[in-house]
């Protein structure tokens, strides 16, 4: 670049977007060079993916004004940003499932009546052998993987002929190793003179992968560094706005009974296939059991299938409970979850899906404590007594930003929104705790309170099963991690001894079998 | 023979509206917008479809002169095209501009397009001193066709060549539509709108107009089938409340005709028939009361059956009865 | 250039919400004057003598109380299925089905009793013929996710043949030349307490009822957590598909009282317009009074009162009663789009930009 001067692909300037009285983006400035990978850092909540959904034409800014190689533009759609050669690959992949890759690729360009599929797929096989995507144009979405729809698209802006590719935590889904060949192929991109911006908070890929690294923080724009000048600690604190320890603690197990045992657990999904397939396990009080796998593996089934939510085709769930006094393994396959609620099995459930599932997203906090247990109470009326206590108590304890507690706890934020969640699930004492993505969404202060939450749970002997994405976190937090591939566990590792390409390798190969599962 | 040859037409003609009103729909939903106004988009198009070619004959009487029945015809297509592209434009405003619940905004144009038309039918017939009805000339536009040669072939020629022309123009439009969905770059653009808007969106669709000339034309369909209600079941007359039942119906043949404007030629001829049956096949006992329940019926049992049977091709499009707003978050 | 785009504001504070849902009926009503003033009426005179016509005098006053009454119980029990989601448009037919379960009582057994005991089987045979025909539905999609919309629906038109069927045999009024059925003993009539039938003392306990049942009882949470989410109430415990079904039982057997009411308070015998199309209307009431139990009360009088004056604008002006059916329409239509004005504002970009 010496003796060059340097173009801008994009320069945005004074950006700023408010929804209601959120402010996403605050006067941000953005430069992004050309023939450059730009890591765009931030914790989640930062303004990020707001700020790159205006590049792209999703949201219009409230103020502020953007160029793309030097010229003034006002992106008003998506498809004034393709014209610019602007291209978003969404951390949802913006597909139709129904339809096919080609069929995907094509939508919405302009051209004939008719669509030629045959010289659509000559072109998508021609960008896919220059970057080495195997993949087929006549595949439906929705027998694809995370990482095949993946490369869908990225092959779909290309096909466009974008010159800035935008992704939104491109790596979130993937593997290890899948990560590093989606590494090689935007250095490849960058090679030939397109410019990157990756949105992430992940550091290690920040250094591995970019040339610079702006950083947002709480929907300012802090700084641009070059990534060569920068350390993880520097970058951390920009993004927090203070030292953090970036370490989760993880105190020594106190292993005590067998809480639950899970045995051949098989399960049928709606399309007749097998989404959990002979699944064994058992988890001890004062442990956290982590499970890994990449997404649709089974995880979410296995959880409701523990909570007694999904039905289950073969196989036993038993639960360590007390039934007239002595200990016993009870079954609970096969039974309603209000029977199993009444057995005394203290089983605590924070699903992925909190407000659509956790949650009644309409109701206060007082509604939303009591909705596993407002059954307990004699008579046709609700007592709201005693949650209000319990939500008034916890609002205190975990700090919980709300006006009150008869605020509807959709417009809380995904911080406040988890907690109150995991809370409740916390405060009626449970000696089984299941915790889907508990900090998926939240910053770093919230999660960083969620594993506290966790841990003292373990200390306090909660049988505590941590179902996770972010394979670093589940190698810092778990005493023992089941890897899921396919709805089969891999294999139960230790996190001590067991290295993180090790367990993506799990991930992607079932017991032996070495093919992608699809 | 004889009487089975005689329902198979009856079945024809008594199953274009119903027709008419299945494409209009399997159109919008296809966009993603399930619009419940079919019944009183085809009350508007049949007041709009008699009241056109009514004005217009009492122009050229006035005038003096004698009024041309395809001239009258033409007035009638376009009117109640018109008048139901109308209707769905008050929905389409609503839901997709405004964003309002898709359900209650279809049930309050049911409720506004029955009584549109009502009033008006009841307004005309009022100034007409009794009942509106048409002239002859008009009256013989609607009437069925004659092609020379092959109308006059025994059993084919009554079979497919002596309808009225709005057969041919419903049949005509769902093969029409066929091919739209199935080859073209807009079919395939409105298929991506109405399963998952968000990506047709990123995809550089514009998600509103698409929604908007679906749900419009597809309103202008229903329409037709109304004014076909008007201008062919009851003759050029208006009858209170002459639609009824029939626009829901055709809601509930979308289903039976699993989103395919070519299976919907099927479902219509079938619920066609069974709206006639009772005047060709009587059996003793049964009262005339339980025939007219039959189409009903048959829509419930399809309704069950085809729940039972769920399967991922074939069904409505994902994202039907959910406004898109780009947006939201 | 100054842009224009739309953004999600802030809540409003509740009386601007009503002054924006007020301007929209104001619209609504402007609207309708406007299609009066194209059809040669004076607006104000046509309104004024609507108002008349159901407010005016002591007798038009019952008249419209008793329009009222039906429609608030229909609307009540509706709103119970609609706050689950479950879209019941099924009242027409299970108000028919209600009286013609009174009716088989108040025909045929009306001297098999005492009075008292009679006018309560009516009541039970009311509400269980409505809340029979609500189940068929609600099973249907409790177990297979059967579309309810449409299900019911068709229930309403396999109803209304049923008793044309009813009429024109079976339940024919002996020596009479036309098919219909004959007037109720006056044993089976319901007594007035202030010139209209006792219904309307049980519709205003209703209205309470309902409120406690939706806001106090497990029923009512059940209800709620359904509604706004079925794998929420799943992951509660509730068992969905029996909420689903208590619920429609509960929905169908109230619009099945409103269908008793209409026969033994008000029509006397059972056509096929002793639904006339509440069914419908009380929708619209359940949905403007936001499933409200007080809300749907002062609806559901202003609904009659616009149904009142439109037979008396028939009548003066010769303007078909159907224009109040048109009213109607145009009022929700008004409604349903108001409230993108009391979630979304206009945003105005503040920069200068040029086009791409």
């Amino acid at each position: 670049m010496d003796g060059q001067a340097t173009t801008y692909a994009v320069q945005m300037k004074g950006i700023t977007k408010s929804f209601g009285r959120v402010t996403a983006n605050q006067k941000i400035d953005l430069d992004l060079k050309n023939g450059e990978i730009l890591a765009l850092l931030g914790e989640n909540g930062s303004g990020k993916t707001t700020l790159m959904n205006i590049l792209s034409g999703i949201y219009f800014p409230d103020s502020g004004t953007i160029q793309v190689q030097g010229q003034k533009v006002a992106i008003r759609s998506p498809r004034d940003a393709y014209a610019l050669g602007i291209g978003m690959i969404h951390q949802h992949f913006r597909l139709v499932e129904t339809l096919t890759a080609v069929e995907n690729i094509v939508l919405g360009l302009p051209g004939g009546r008719y669509v030629d599929r045959r010289r659509a797929e000559e072109k998508v096989r021609a960008i896919s052998e220059r970057y080495q995507f195997d993949l087929d144009p006549r595949k439906k979405i929705y027998n694809m993987s995370v990482s095949e729809k993946q490369k869908v698209e990225i092959i779909k802006a290309l096909y466009r002929e974008a010159k800035i590719l935008i992704l939104d935590e491109p790596t979130a889904v993937l593997t290890p190793q899948e990560a590093e060949r989606l590494f090689g192929v935007l250095r490849n991109m960058r090679a030939d003179g397109r410019s990157i911006i990756i949105i992430t908070h992940k550091l290690h890929e920040v250094l591995a992968i970019s040339d610079r690294v702006a950083i947002l923080r709480k929907g300012e724009h802090i700084g641009t560094i070059e990534t060569a000048d920068a350390t993880q600690e520097e970058l951390t604190e920009k993004m927090v706005g203070r030292p953090v320890s970036l370490s989760i603690a993880r105190p020594e197990p106190r292993r005590g009974e067998e809480m639950l045992k899970v045995v051949d657990l098989t399960c049928i999904g709606p399309d007749r296939v097998k989404v959990l397939d002979r699944v064994s396990f058992s988890v001890h009080a004062g442990e956290i059991l982590g499970v890994a796998g990449i997404s649709g593996s089974g995880q979410r089934e296995l959880c409701e299938a523990i909570a007694g939510l999904y039905p289950v085709t073969g196989g036993s769930i038993l639960y360590n409970c007390r039934v007239n006094g002595t200990q016993v393994m009870e079954n609970i396959v096969g039974q309603r979850s209000d029977q199993i609620f009444r057995k005394g099995i203290a089983m605590a459930f924070v699903p992925e899906d909190r407000l659509g599932m956790g949650l009644v997203g309409s109701m206060d906090m007082v509604d939303n404590v009591m909705l596993r247990s407002y059954r307990s109470t004699p008579g046709i009326f609700v007592d709201r007594k005693a949650p209000r206590k319990i939500a008034q108590s916890l609002v205190r304890e975990l700090e919980i930003q709300t006006p009150d507690v008869t605020t509807p706890v959709r417009r809380l934020s995904g911080g406040n929104v988890q907690k109150v969640l995991l809370g409740r699930e916390i405060a009626y004492g449970p000696s089984v705790l299941v915790a889907a993505y508990p900090v998926r969404g939240l910053d770093i202060s919230s999660s960083y309170k969620i594993y506290d939450m966790l841990n003292a749970q373990k200390e306090k002997g909660v049988a505590v099963i941590y179902v996770g994405e972010d394979l670093d976190v589940l190698m810092e937090i778990s005493d023992r991690i089941l890897v899921l591939c396919g709805g089969k566990v891999s294999k139960i590792a230790d996190p001590r001894t067991t290295g993180k390409e090790e367990i993506g390798l799990m991930m992607l190969r079932g017991r032996g079998e070495g093919e992608e599962i699809s | 023979m004889n009487t089975l040859l005689d329902l198979a037409v009856a079945a024809v003609l008594a199953g274009t509206p119903l027709l008419l009103g299945t494409l209009g729909e399997i159109l919008t939903e296809k966009s993603g917008n399930i619009n419940l106004g079919v019944e009183g988009m085809m009350f508007m198009g049949a007041i709009a479809g008699l009241a056109a070619p009514y004005v217009y004959e009492q122009c050229v009487l006035g005038a003096g002169g004698r009024p041309l029945g395809w001239l009258g015809a033409v007035f009638a297509l376009i009117a109640s095209f018109l008048a139901g592209a109308l209707g769905a434009l008050i929905y389409g405003f609503l839901t997709i501009t405004l964003r309002a619940d898709q359900n209650v905004t279809g049930l309050t144009l049911t409720i506004f397009g029955t009584g549109v038309g009502n009033f008006f039918g009841e307004y005309l017939s009022g100034r007409a001193g009794g009942y509106v009805a048409l002239g002859d000339e008009v009256k013989a536009a609607f009437a069925g066709i004659s092609i020379p040669g092959l109308s006059q072939i025994p059993v084919v020629g009554r079979l497919f060549f002596r309808y009225n022309w709005v057969v041919y123009l419903a049949v005509a439009v769902a093969l029409a539509m066929h091919h739209f969905f199935k080859r073209t770059r807009a079919g395939l653009n409105l298929r991506a709108v109405g399963e998952d808007p968000a990506a047709a969106d990123a995809a550089g669709i514009d998600v509103a107009r698409y929604r908007y000339l679906a749900t419009v034309v597809g309103g202008g369909l229903c329409g037709i089938g109304g004014m076909y209600m008007s201008m062919v079941t009851t003759s050029c007359v208006w009858v209170h409340d002459c639609v009824s039942g029939y626009g829901w119906l055709a809601v509930a043949l979308v289903i039976f005709a699993a989103w395919n404007p070519a299976r919907a030629l099927l479902a219509a001829l079938v619920f066609g028939g069974l709206t006639v049956l009772r005047l060709y096949l009587h059996i003793p006992g049964i009262p005339m009361q339980i025939y007219d329940m039959l189409p009903y019926a048959v829509t419930v049992l399809v309704l069950i059956v085809t729940s039972i049977r769920q399967s991922r091709e074939n069904v409505q499009p994902k994202s039907c009865g959910v406004n898109y707003f780009r947006e939201e978050r | 250039m100054i842009s224009l785009h739309m953004v999600k504001r802030e809540e409003l504070p509740k009386r601007e919400q009503w002054l924006i849902r007020g301007i929209a009926l104001m619209g609504a009503l402007l609207a309708g004057a406007l299609l009066l003033l194209s059809l040669g009426h004076d607006p104000l005179a046509v309104y004024r003598d609507m108002v008349v016509g159901a407010l005016g005098s002591p007798t038009v006053r019952k008249e419209t109380v008793k329009i009222a009454v039906p429609l608030l119980i229909t609307a009540i029990g509706i709103s119970l299925a609609f706050r689950m989601r479950f879209w019941n448009i099924g009242a027409e037919g299970q108000i028919l089905m209600g009286a013609v379960c009174a009716g088989y009582f108040a025909f045929f057994q009306y001297d098999s009793m005492p009075r008292p005991l009679l006018l309560l089987v009516m009541f039970l045979a009311g509400m269980a013929g409505g809340g029979l025909y609500g189940l068929i539905p609600a099973f249907f999609k409790a177990r297979w996710g059967t579309n309810e919309t449409l299900f019911t629906l068709m229930l309403d038109y396999i109803a209304l043949s049923f008793v044309k069927y009813l009429q024109n045999g079976p339940w024919k009024a002996p020596h009479s030349q036309f098919p219909k059925m004959p007037m109720l003993d006056d044993r089976a009539r319901l007594t007035k307490v202030f010139g209209v039938h006792w219904g309307w003392i049980l519709a205003l306990v209703l209205v309470a009822a309902a409120y406690f049942y939706v806001t106090k009882t497990k029923q009512g949470y059940e209800i709620a957590v359904v509604g706004e989410s079925m794998d929420t109430a799943r992951y509660a415990g509730i068992d969905v598909r029996f909420v689903m079904i208590r619920t429609m039982v509960l929905s169908g057997a109230l619009c099945g009282l409103a269908g008793m009411l209409q026969l033994a308070g008000s029509d006397h015998t059972i056509t096929e317009g002793t639904a006339g199309g509440v069914g419908f209307t009380a929708i619209t009431v359940a949905w403007m009074a936001k499933m409200d139990a007080f809300g749907m009360l002062a609806v559901s009088v202003f609904i009659a009162i616009l149904e009142r004056g439109a037979d008396k604008i028939q009548t003066t002006f010769k303007i078909p009663a159907s224009a109040a059916e048109v009213l109607t329409g145009l009022i929700l239509f008004f409604m349903l789009g108001c409230e993108f004005f009391i979630d979304y504002k206009l945003a105005r970009s503040r920069e200068k930009e040029a086009r791409a």
